[in-house]
């Protein structure tokens, strides 16, 4: 098994719609039941976030978000999965539910 | 010693994709199945003319491969105690899909949808049809360490990301098929009409190529009627290679080809191909509408005895598929000969496809056909700064400059 992330990317700040909920709500109980959940999150807009450079002694924090793009991460899945065929199959039902587009990658592995 | 050559050479083409195929099955590692591969293709070459070539050359050359990888994974497992995990791997079967056969597995491997189109058409030629990475550089024209990468950056994502070295199961299966047969039209056409000017007009290396291998799917899905229909296709296709281009070098169109040039017996087994399917009852994909209209082309001994209406029905089946403009673009051409170029033009000039070689080209006729020069001579210049292909650069010059009169 391999875990992989299905990030969710949109082009606005708007919340999922109560019929999109409805839907995540549902692929959400169907990864329990198939044993593919790991970790689920909605993601707050991009103008919430800061950027922190600790890297020198004293932190930078930077207001915004670190690229300015049309796109951005509005949520992301973590789920496990026996090879890329099942999580492109599960990002698709993912996709579908929230109505956005997901890009997938898996987890380095050791 | 040449006799041993030929045999070896013979050899890998007929045994490559099955060696490299069988070790992946066994070893789940593209890297290792190619480089063990290879290298028993170089152990026969050393071998061979020595010892004289075994009796099962096929079954020789799997064996060494298995042997050098077993040696090659018991070095790294000694290098690092983890790698013992890949020793037991290999003797785990994966599960089978639709269809047991390696080669397949490893045809759908590398047209797999994650992977870039060109970067399937890449490791196709390569894992499947044993081209090195110089000549698929070549083919393609690009640096050989770009392509090298690509084909390693492919190998990678297919290990990280764990693309299952399988078939698609039965329901995934006429959508993966499609990318294949895509994969391999691209490799053909590539072959048929090659895109730079640097290169040779026909790669017939290319074309024969993905002849081989889609008559290698054929062998694999017989009962799929698209696959039929893309060998078809390419036959028919292929078999007017050697009167498409002039000894000066200049593409030949198909109303002026020589079609006693024309090879009998790839358009006899097109033609057979075609009528099986037709008999078959279903109803045709693209690539079998294809094949038809080529068949009509290739039934006609001279271009005036073309059943040119029948073509238009075929281009209207194929509209319904893909209405995509290349394609009315295409039936409009046949309905110049039915209906007369004015009608033609009509349709032609409606077309979204400014910045393609062929509309251009097309209306460039058109326009000579009836009479006005001007406007052809002005399509034509944009066709010739359009056409990649020299063959098809130099017909259009020489076109352009029989124009006479405004």
């Amino acid at each position: 098994m391999a875990q992989y992330l299905m990030s969710v990317l949109f082009d606005s700040n708007d919340l999922a719609t109560d019929d999109e909920m409805a839907a995540i709500d549902v692929f959400n109980e169907q990864l329990q039941a198939d044993g593919h959940w790991v970790f689920a999150g909605g993601l707050a807009s991009p103008d919430t976030a800061t950027v922190v450079d600790g890297r020198n002694g004293e932190p930078v924090f930077t207001d915004g978000p670190y690229l300015e793009s049309k796109e951005h991460v509005a949520g992301f899945w973590i789920v496990e999965a026996p090879d890329l065929d099942v999580a492109l199959r599960l990002a698709a039902q993912g996709s579908q539910s929230c109505n956005r587009r997901v890009e997938l990658r898996p987890f380095l592995t050791a | 010693m040449t006799d041993v050559g030929e045999v070896i050479a013979r050899t890998h083409r007929a045994e490559w994709a099955r060696v490299v195929a069988t070790l992946a099955r066994r070893f789940g590692d593209l890297d290792i199945a190619e480089e063990m591969a290879a290298e028993a293709f170089a152990t026969a070459v050393e071998r061979w003319p020595v010892d004289g070539v075994p009796p099962n050359p096929g079954g020789w050359l799997t064996t060494t491969a298995h042997r050098k990888a077993v040696d090659r994974v018991r070095r790294e497992a000694r290098r690092e105690e983890k790698h013992r995990e890949a020793l037991m791997l290999s003797d785990t079967p994966e599960p089978l899909g639709a269809i047991d056969d390696d080669r397949l597995r490893l045809v759908f491997t590398c047209c797999h949808p994650a992977l870039a189109m060109e970067t399937r058409v890449a490791l196709t030629l390569r894992m499947v049809g044993g081209l090195t990475v110089p000549e698929i550089a070549h083919a393609f024209l690009v640096q050989e360490t770009a392509m090298g990468q690509r084909i390693t950056r492919a190998k990678t994502k297919i290990k990280a990301a764990r693309i299952p070295y399988r078939v698609p199961s039965r329901e995934d299966l006429p959508a993966r098929v499609t990318g294949v047969l895509a994969v391999l039209y691209l490799i053909f056409n590539e072959g048929y009409l090659a895109s730079d000017p640097g290169q040779e007009a026909v790669r017939a290396d290319l074309t024969a190529e993905a002849i081989r291998l889609t008559r290698l799917v054929r062998a694999l899905l017989p009962a799929d009627g698209e696959v039929v229909g893309l060998l078809a296709l390419m036959l028919l296709t292929e078999a007017r290679r050697a009167a498409r281009v002039s000894a000066s070098g200049e593409l030949v169109t198909l109303g002026e080809q020589d079609r006693g040039a024309w090879d009998r017996e790839l358009i006899a087994e097109g033609h057979a191909l075609v009528r099986a399917r037709l008999a078959s009852g279903r109803a045709p994909g693209r690539y079998q509408i294809l094949a038809a209209i080529n068949a009509v082309h290739t039934d006609a001994r001279d271009i005036r005895d073309t059943d040119w209406s029948q073509i238009v029905a075929l281009y209207d089946q194929l509209l319904r598929l893909d209405p995509s403009p290349i394609v009315r673009l295409n039936r409009a051409i046949a309905v110049a000969e039915l209906d007369g170029p004015e009608v033609a033009l009509a349709e032609v000039d409606r077309l979204p496809l400014e910045g393609y070689h062929a509309f251009h080209a097309t209306r460039a006729d058109l326009l000579r056909r009836l009479g006005r020069s001007v406007q052809s001579r002005a399509a034509y210049d944009r066709a010739i700064a359009l056409a990649g292909n020299t063959a098809e650069t130099a017909y259009l010059i020489r076109r352009r400059d029989q124009l006479t009169g405004p």
